[in-house]
């Protein structure tokens, strides 16, 4: 009995102590250490580069409008950018010029370039998502898509894939570390 | 992928110096080798196929020691815009911006302004986890229903690049098979954020894209 008391009077004391121990963290924290502020979010943030599908700045738009590309909302891309697109398509592969000529996709010089030149990329919610996989197109791109292969196919492979082969395929068809199955997906640096 | 612009359409003559930036970056003048300079853009459905995953990469072609040192700009927003309409018209966001050794992530949400000039969205939820420092395991986090994460990885973009510049500059007429990965054994720093499609509108097909923005 005088046992069971004495553990009372331990656990009194304890929750006691308890109690004053947090009323005096209260105390500091109301007094002596202040909150941490919050971070500067301020401000106005001017676009520099922007970037939908792979490439398309790279090989459609002239030298002297790259900036000026990256500038250009996608909703205004087509109407400024197109012809350029066109012109600059048709000399780097000038089947483009023939009538009736398209990839294999099926899509001519002015159906391609007018595609391409809204640079937005694409993403299926509802499955595959993939740049090009032989069945789906443009539903996505996946970090082991060969989206260089895909385009030079689409630019110089005619409408079967099967011209100019030795320009359709860079013969690189995979990254230098495998990618993770899980997040954050990417490879670790080297 | 942006690396190479000016790949295509250029002269025979310029395709030397074209080679020296290279080594560097390639990209828009405006933006070459800074810390706005996007290097490439991934959008895909996560291991979870309830979710999409949205990979924007700056800074490209880092060599394992410029890795170490390398950090995200605090002056530099990253966007991830989706168009959920078909207009091209971004109606959710969502932002990523570096503060302190943290990367926040704001959104998705419905924009305030659309277009060239952003501010950052604190209305938005907000999410955050430690960038990774270089060498250390990945840091991910699970905020707000997002999965996120910030830090260097291996540059995933891979291409026989230097032999498009032979080809280009007259030297050589196809490609070599096999071909040699001029990004293989490179870095860039990298944020990864995972989307339950639930928030994306759930269903259909959406626009997606990424701008980098400087604080003015």
């Amino acid at each position: 009995m005088k046992t069971l008391l004495n553990i009372k009077n331990i656990v009194a004391v304890l929750l006691i102590s308890g109690l004053a121990f947090n009323c005096s963290n209260d105390d500091d924290m109301n007094s002596a250490s202040p909150m941490p502020s919050e971070p500067d979010f301020s401000g106005i943030y001017a676009q520099q580069d922007q970037i939908g599908r792979p490439a398309v700045n790279t090989v459609f738009v002239s030298p002297s409008g790259k900036d000026m590309f990256n500038v250009t909302p996608p909703s205004q891309q087509n109407a400024a950018f197109q012809s350029m697109f066109q012109t600059n398509l048709m000399a780097l592969s000038p089947a483009y010029a023939n009538p009736g000529d398209t990839n294999a996709l099926g899509l001519d010089a002015a159906t391609f370039t007018g595609l391409l030149a809204t640079d937005v990329l694409n993403l299926s919610l509802d499955g595959t998502t993939t740049f090009y996989d032989g069945t789906n197109v443009l539903t996505g791109r996946a970090l082991a898509d060969d989206v260089i292969t895909v385009e030079l196919l689409l630019i110089f492979g005619g409408e079967d894939f099967s011209e100019n082969p030795n320009l359709s395929n860079d013969n690189v068809d995979a990254n230098d570390k495998p990618f993770s199955a899980s997040f954050p997906y990417l490879a670790s640096a080297w | 992928m942006k690396k190479m612009k000016a790949l295509f359409g250029i002269g025979a003559v310029a395709v030397a110096g074209f080679f020296m930036v290279a080594a560097d970056h390639i990209d828009a003048p405006a933006v070459q080798g800074g810390t706005s300079d996007i290097t490439d853009f991934y959008a895909f459905q996560g291991q979870n196929t309830d979710n999409v995953v949205f990979v924007a990469n700056v800074q490209g072609l880092l060599s394992p020691t410029a890795t170490a040192d390398a950090t995200f700009d605090e002056n530099v927003l990253i966007e991830f815009n989706i168009d959920t309409t078909g207009d091209y018209v971004e109606n959710l966001v969502i932002q990523a911006i570096p503060r302190d050794g943290k990367m926040y992530f704001f959104g998705p949400t419905n924009p305030t302004n659309v277009g060239l000039n952003s501010s950052i969205e604190t209305a938005g939820a907000k999410s955050m986890v430690d960038i990774t420092p270089y060498g250390s395991q990945a840091i991910s986090k699970t905020s707000n229903g997002l999965k996120i994460f910030a830090g260097p990885r291996d540059d995933p973009f891979f291409m026989d690049f230097a032999q498009y510049g032979e080809i280009l500059a007259g030297n050589a007429t196809g490609f070599n098979n096999p071909g040699s990965d001029t990004f293989a054994g490179t870095n860039v720093m990298s944020i990864v954020v995972e989307v339950p499609k639930t928030m994306l509108g759930g269903s259909g097909t959406i626009n997606t894209w990424v701008e980098s923005k400087r604080k003015q």
